[in-house]
């Protein structure tokens, strides 16, 4: 049994450098009463210190209170809580509520920018909005036509507010934002539409544009040093990235970031995955197509890239690398070591030395995933840190107006970005997955601005010769690369886990159940179905020395597209099995907060 | 703006003035040649008659069947399991520009309407409408929005694939799956799309 060290990032962390990250959001990170950030913390742990509710009493919580965000699109995200204000986010028109949590969450201000509905239908995949940040007294909500706006967190009254990118082009927003010391980073949507994605970095005061870091094209967009900027241990040399496409296709390249943000305030480096290639078809774009499908470790200040790490070159499946990366502490081959874990949509779950881009770990965090044996972690080989990609489900290799069949995950991705939790207690990850397979034919397309830009088509069915479920809900050992458990699920989970010091996991399901399962065990404790879907993320905070659960539901995403209708049945005609079932039968549009206590007595 | 956006709004005012003209096009029932008739898979579950009579073929030029109105339509056979070009090219191009919003099979997401439902009201002309110039329907309880792909050539140089194939889902007489049988791609198919792709 391997002897770990665990810490956990944030408070101690913080504590030590309060002239490092924004003190703020230290402060607000290091009281568990309060959630901050998204993430709950900068080293998206989404571990909550509050123990009130723990595994022998957390089958007794009840609803204390609900609230209706007005508006009934797919919710993502979670409210935060600062102070006895919780500010609470919709999708698409993007209303932000301020509630008073002392006052029976009386609105105290809403604010409900004016955007253009056309920009509803260039969003790929529902008008969701994964929610706000607070820092330095502001709440930062990026909406769905990229404006990036700072409100005063009493007032609900505009600081500023800043264009990040132009609709009409397909460049939209789903994300929240990273406060980071006296800067805010923030992402871009559009990889369907050809969008060369970015992110940037803007002055949390002013909201002035400090820099601006493309994903992929010449150096000095990309902002990599040649000789300093590493990918696996060795610098990245010139032209690392256009030389990898052909010709100017770079400039429609993609390789967006709409996931979340980390940040390290010790080694001052900030963390996130870039989406896929432009088109969906391969034969259209020859090369490595960096750096789409990458980790990027970034310096706050300047933006330049410290390492980057491509897992899937020239992608053939859209397995977007935009998912959460994890910041550890922890002990690896007996030494401690700064960890970043993440789970790809690939299927596997990576662990690196987030110091270096070291890959420590990269192993199949769902058994079915086929289109790869492994990631060949042999030093000395000259594939060396690439995915070794199984013929049959290639879909390059197959070519276009080829049909291939039984890719597993599918372009869902065995996990899309609901993010995952880790428990310094146990030591374990608690993952959202998918068990979705697909069948992928790519063929020629043709570019026009603010136009989809696909090229492929595409069927998913729930994972074959399985339990039939289309989802499972996973504990990782990322050290060692293991599943410790794994409780599967009718349907895909969509919704972000929280762990807490009282050794429960909570999640939501896309039927609209809240679940607390036991951290150690994954055996459910408690299950209550909201009146919609659950694609949010669960949060916890305090309220007069009482600890409270809440959870957005509002069914929707890529998951309220794709399973809404129930998908196709592979085996067709042999009898149809209960998880292949429409989600429709299960749940309704909705949008509503619940939130969750123990009795008083 | 494109020439290509002119040939999708010339397509658009030759299907109205077809809608408009229908006896200078018709072809009475009777005239229906038997080997264009459908032979659906006799299990099929969701047949909508008055949808599959209206769709019924009663002309085929080179592989492109048309109904009485002269709208294009799908031409299915051997018990359901063979389609013509059309229908198959309509379901690739389905799940490739409308299946994000509009779900797979045509059977509706929680963002966007189950078009093998709209297909049974909508007329060609009024699928071919919005197709190209979009549709709002932004009010308290809704949102929805769909983009005018008047310019985007991945989708109408498929506008007839995508209203055959649609249209053989609303009349029921396909299914959810792929097709797996279809008939050749007709030389006209192949002609028309690299004309209106543009190389």
């Amino acid at each position: 049994m391997r002897a770990v060290h665990l810490l956990a990032l944030g408070a101690g962390l913080a504590a030590a450098s309060p002239a490092l990250a924004n003190e703020s959001v230290l402060k607000g990170i290091a009281n568990p009463a309060e959630q901050v950030l998204q993430t709950v913390d900068y080293g998206n742990t989404r571990y909550s210190k509050l123990d009130q509710i723990n595994a022998s009493n957390v089958k007794n919580l009840q609803v204390a209170w609900t609230f209706s965000t007005g508006v009934l699109r797919g919710h993502e995200g979670a409210p935060l809580v600062v102070g006895n204000i919780m500010y609470v986010h919709t999708p698409f028109p993007n209303i932000v509520y301020a509630l008073d949590l002392d006052q029976g969450a009386k609105i105290v201000w809403k604010y409900e920018p004016k955007q253009d509905p056309s920009v509803i239908p260039v969003m790929c995949c529902d008008t969701v909005n994964r929610g706000l940040a607070y820092a330095d007294g502001a709440i930062i909500l990026h909406q769905a036509d990229t404006t990036v706006v700072s409100l005063d967190a009493k007032t609900g009254k505009v600081n500023w507010s800043v264009k990040n990118g132009d609709p009409s082009k397909g460049e939209t927003n789903t994300a929240t934002v990273l406060p980071v010391k006296d800067k805010v980073i923030v992402g871009i949507s559009g990889g369907e539409f050809g969008v060369q994605c970015h992110v940037t970095a803007y002055d949390l005061k002013s909201g002035k544009k400090v820099w601006r870091g493309y994903s992929i094209g010449p150096d000095d967009q990309i902002l990599v040093d040649p000789e300093k900027t590493t990918s696996l241990g060795k610098p990245v040399g010139k032209d690392s990235s256009v030389k990898t496409w052909e010709g100017d296709q770079w400039k429609t390249g993609g390789g967006c970031t709409w996931g979340w943000f980390s940040y390290d305030p010790k080694l001052d480096l900030f963390y996130y995955g870039s989406g896929n290639p432009s088109t969906w078809n391969p034969k259209q774009r020859p090369g490595d197509n960096k750096w789409s499908m990458t980790i990027w470790a970034r310096n706050p200040d300047t933006g330049v890239a410290k390492w980057v790490y491509q897992m899937t070159p020239h992608d053939e499946w859209d397995y977007d690398g935009i998912n959460e990366m994890i910041l550890t502490d922890q002990k690896f081959d007996g030494k401690d070591r700064p960890l970043l874990t993440h789970f790809d949509r690939n299927g596997f779950g990576y662990t690196l030395d987030r110091a270096t881009g070291e890959v420590l770990v990269a192993e199949k965090f769902d058994p079915v995933v086929n289109w790869a044996t492994k990631v060949d972690l042999d030093k000395g080989s000259k594939t060396y840190g690439r995915p070794l990609v199984v013929s049959k489900y290639s879909t390059e290799q197959n070519g276009e107006d080829v049909n291939s069949k039984g890719i597993c995950p599918a372009a869902l991705g065995t996990k899309d970005q609901q993010p995952a939790a880790f428990s310094p207690k146990t030591g374990l990850f608690y993952v959202p997955t998918n068990h979705v397979c697909m069948d992928y034919e790519p063929f020629r397309v043709t570019y026009t601005p603010g136009q989809p830009y696909v090229g492929a088509t595409l069927s998913m069915y729930p994972a074959p010769g399985s339990h039939g479920g289309m989802g499972n809900f996973i504990a990782w050992d990322n050290i060692q690369g293991k599943i410790k458990w794994s409780n599967p699920e009718q349907f895909s989970v969509w919704s972000g886990a929280l762990a807490t010091a009282g050794d429960v996991v909570f999640y939501g399901t896309l039927e609209g159940y809240l679940k607390a399962v036991d951290s150690k065990t994954g055996k459910e404790l408690y299950k209550f179905k909201t009146p919609s879907g659950i694609i949010g993320n669960v949060m916890t905070y305090e309220n007069k020395g009482k600890q409270y659960i809440a959870v957005l539901s509002g069914v929707g995403g890529w998951a309220g597209i794709g399973l809404a209708a129930g998908l196709t049945d592979p085996n067709a005609g042999l009898g149809a099995v209960g998880g292949y079932a429409a989600l429709s039968s299960y749940t309704n549009l909705g949008g509503q907060l619940t939130v969750f206590s123990l009795p008083n007595n | 703006m494109s020439a290509m956006k002119r040939n999708a709004l010339l397509g658009l005012c030759g299907a109205i003035l077809l809608g408009a003209v229908p006896v200078t096009t018709a072809v009475l029932a009777q005239d229906a040649k038997p080997e264009l008739a459908n032979k659906l898979d006799p299990n099929a579950k969701e047949i909508d008659e008055p949808v599959l009579k209206a769709a019924a073929a009663v002309k085929d030029e080179d592989g492109k069947y048309l109904d009485k109105d002269g709208h294009p339509t799908f031409h299915i056979t051997n018990d359901g399991k063979k389609v013509d070009w059309y229908t198959y090219s309509g379901y690739r191009r389905y799940h490739a520009e409308c299946h994000v919003c509009h779900g797979p099979d045509g059977m509706g997401s929680t963002y966007a309407p189950a078009l093998k439902d709209s297909l049974k009201r909508l007329s060609y002309e009024e699928f071919y409408g919005i197709l190209a110039g979009g549709k709002q329907e932004v009010n308290n309880t809704s949102n929805q929005v769909m983009p005018a792909f008047g310019d985007n050539k991945n989708v109408m140089c498929y506008a007839n694939d995508l209203y055959v194939y649609l249209r053989a889902r609303a009349a029921g007489a396909w299914g959810r799956a792929r097709p797996g049988e279809k008939e050749e791609k007709p030389e006209a198919a192949k002609t028309a799309e690299k004309e209106c792709l543009g190389g």
